[in-house]
């Protein structure tokens, strides 16, 4: 086990002296990513607010290195700790350069004057943020992705040891978001940073963090690595969501299914299905789906969002009583999909579905772009023309 | 960053010749109009001479000293508010100052004293404190940038309006004097006066100028400031004090002065293109100095032999500065004050 670089004891945070979160108790060790979720309003800022030392603290103590934060000078704080929060910051007439090099204020001396050792640390520390062509753009002028990288280069040219985060990846689009955590692990490796984050995206959560604090009502509701977080259930409760379903697995989010007695079948399978499921429940369709082995990767969105799902056990050929099954449902619909194109030995009964509705004249062509059963069909996506209006 | 360099010594070459030329001129200029070449040979005159050594030089030299002292004051209150038109002025503590000098001069005269520098530039301290201190109260309730500015307009009224009830209803013929400073003016500024207001504010400035690496940081915003190793509550006090004693100073020995808080360290910023501190305190001194310099020789000459109180002066090239400072502001987002 590493030893703990940053840890709170039975700290107590809020404002005014008024305690929001109680007993929080925190453990980080350098090289590990911990990151707090949880609604908004829970208090995960207030948390990381009272760690950097913006808030007083309510009760307890944060040590860093072992040592007591209140009885640090802010400049030995400075040279161990540094920060990127979400307060939008308006410096007149910097240039980037300049806003990474107010990281090198512990360093430098009375005049704050840098000397060429330090000139150097901005420029790696803009080149390791792939921002080295913003360093003359004056910073008022860059976009939200921009700046919170060379924020992030100002934190790093500070060579902390702890980084503290904000919600760093908030208003930045999906290529920048995995751009910063990306940065932000590489850094963690390479110089054994401890980082101690706000997210509000469960999905990066999942992915990048080591240690997961889940913030709730008045206290840390539960914490550990994410494999014991990311229940399905779990996160439901937290976020208090009723609608909608969480998946586990790939830490995506499915909407609520549509309820009712299935009116469309969908034989689906491999990826085919997926979007076919997704459009029926935007358009209020209420279906059943099958037969889909529990490995298929159509069958965890089909559970979310179909309101019957015909399934197989994994692994295994599709059986008799699950044709049976499927036969029977798919018999009181009116109309059946087949968004499949690929049959083979394990899903051939799909085929003998898909021939009986043939026959019963219930099929409605779902119309892909160039045949092909492509196992993840983007493309269908793109298609503005419903599956249903033929009806 | 070389060409950087480049700049800043080129703008203050170009500010050092603008600051000769004007004192020079100011010197010269006047009642008795010198050119600057008869300069050397008046000097030589004893009538001459006494004009140039006892009238002109501590008043030109006081309008350079206190018009330094005003900009570097306007600077350090916009940094302390992250407001660009921040200013003793705008923001009522030179009118604070002006109430507690008529005060305290009131007070002296009428018991047949008269008021030592010393003492108006205490009572000069003290007003700008109390001003500071409703400024404070008020920016943690408006959070608003034009709001806080507006307060201040406000307090600087009420603090005006108490003064002229005072200067109206105070009697002694020495009142006159008075009212004469009320309205800002640097004439009948003695050697003296020179020398002690170069105490506090060279002293100032040097304080000011140490503190332009904090300085530099509180521009990035407390939250950064205070991780980067300042000590925030001391900083805030430190600044605050600064700039209360500069603009004190001005107030005591020349009255309230308007716009050249704001206007002169905009410009200078504008010049240099940047807000380094450690470039723009020793540059907004100067630009302060040019500033009150130029605005000083057209109230004494344009319409010659009446003079004009300092401040219209200012006012009028100062003035249109903020309003465009307001409005260019719009489109970004809206200012706040530091809580």
């Amino acid at each position: 086990m590493r030893e703990v670089y940053l840890h709170t004891q039975d700290l107590s945070v809020g404002y005014n002296g008024r305690p929001l979160i109680r007993e929080i108790r925190l453990e980080l060790a350098r090289g590990q990513i911990m990151t707090l979720i949880g609604p908004n309003g829970a208090g995960k800022s207030t948390i990381l607010k009272s760690i950097i030392r913006q808030l007083e603290l309510v009760g307890g103590a944060v040590y860093l290195d072992g040592r007591d934060m209140a009885k640090l000078s802010e400049h030995d704080v400075s040279r161990r700790m540094s920060v990127l929060m979400t307060s939008h910051i308006h410096p007149e007439l910097m240039t980037c350069e300049d806003v990474v090099a107010t990281g090198r204020y512990p360093y430098t001396g009375r005049l704050g004057i840098l000397n060429r050792e330090d000139r150097e640390k901005v420029a790696q520390c803009l080149a390791l943020v792939h921002a080295s062509d913003l360093a003359e753009r004056d910073f008022s002028r860059i976009s939200d992705g921009q700046r919170q990288r060379v924020l992030l280069a100002r934190a790093l040219c500070q060579e902390p040891e702890v980084l503290v985060l904000d919600e760093p990846t908030s208003f930045l689009d999906i290529r920048h978001k995995l751009e910063l955590l990306a940065i932000l692990k590489d850094m963690v490796r390479s110089r054994n940073l401890a980082v101690v984050m706000s997210l509000h995206e469960l999905d990066l959560a999942q992915k990048i963090s080591d240690y997961v604090v889940c913030v709730h009502g008045d206290a840390i509701e539960r914490q550990g690595p994410p494999e014991e977080i990311f229940t399905a259930d779990y996160m439901m409760e937290l976020y208090g969501a009723a609608r909608g379903s969480y998946n586990a697995l790939f830490g995506s989010l499915e909407l609520e299914a549509v309820r009712g007695e299935p009116a469309v079948f969908v034989i689906g399978g491999g990826g085919a299905g997926i979007p076919v499921y997704r459009q029926l429940q935007r358009q209020g369709v209420p279906f059943a789906a099958g037969v889909l082995q529990e490995n298929d990767v159509d069958y965890p969105v089909a559970a979310a969002l179909a309101s019957k799902v015909v399934g197989e056990k994994s692994f295994r050929p599709i059986g008799e009583e699950a044709f049976r099954q499927a036969a029977a449902v798919m018999e009181r619909c009116e109309t059946v999909l087949c968004p499949l194109t690929d049959f083979g030995p394990v899903n051939e009964k799909n085929r003998l579905l898909r021939k009986m509705a043939e026959e019963a004249g219930k099929l409605k062509e779902t119309r892909r772009p160039e045949g092909g059963a492509s196992p993840f069909p983007v493309s269908v996506h793109g298609q503005t023309a419903s599956f249903l209006t033929e009806n | 960053m070389r060409k950087v360099w480049i700049r800043y010594t080129a703008c203050f070459v170009l500010l050092a010749v603008l600051l000769a030329v004007l004192l020079v001129w100011n010197v010269s200029a006047g009642s008795v109009d010198f050119t600057a070449s008869e300069l050397l040979a008046a000097l030589a005159n004893p009538l001459d001479a006494g004009i140039i050594w006892g009238i002109r030089l501590p008043r030109v030299l006081a309008a350079a000293i206190l018009g330094g002292a005003l900009a570097v004051s306007g600077f350090l209150l916009q940094t302390f508010f992250a407001n660009p038109i921040a200013g003793p002025f705008v923001l009522g503590i030179s009118s604070g100052a002006k109430l507690t000098v008529s005060l305290v001069m009131i007070f002296l005269l009428s018991r047949g004293g008269t008021a030592g520098s010393m003492t108006l530039i205490a009572g000069a301290f003290a007003g700008s404190m109390l001003s500071m201190g409703f400024i404070l109260l008020l920016s943690r309730r408006v959070k608003q940038m034009s709001m806080l500015v507006i307060s201040g307009v406000m307090i600087g009224y009420i603090c005006s309006a108490v003064t002229d009830f005072l200067v109206t209803f105070a009697d002694d013929s020495n009142i006159v004097n008075l009212h004469n400073w009320s309205m800002g003016s640097f004439s009948g500024t003695s050697w003296d006066n020179v020398k002690l207001m170069s105490w506090v504010v060279f002293i100032s400035l040097g304080l000011a100028f140490l503190l332009s690496k904090p300085i530099g940081a509180y521009q990035m915003g407390e939250v950064y400031a205070r991780n980067m190793g300042v000590n925030i509550k001391r900083f805030r006090v430190e600044l605050i004090l600064l700039s209360s004693i500069l603009s004190a100073c001005v107030t005591a020995f020349a009255g309230p002065i308007s716009f050249v808080g704001i206007a002169a360290p905009h410009l200078i910023k504008g010049l240099f293109r940047t807000a380094k501190p450690i470039v723009i305190i020793p540059a907004c001194f100067l630009g302060g100095a040019v500033f009150c310099l130029g605005c000083d020789l057209i109230a004494r000459t344009v319409f010659a032999p009446t003079e004009l109180n300092i401040s219209s002066v200012t006012a009028v090239f100062g003035a249109p500065i903020v309003i465009y400072l307001m409005a260019s502001r719009k489109s970004g987002p809206a200012g706040r004050a530091s809580s």
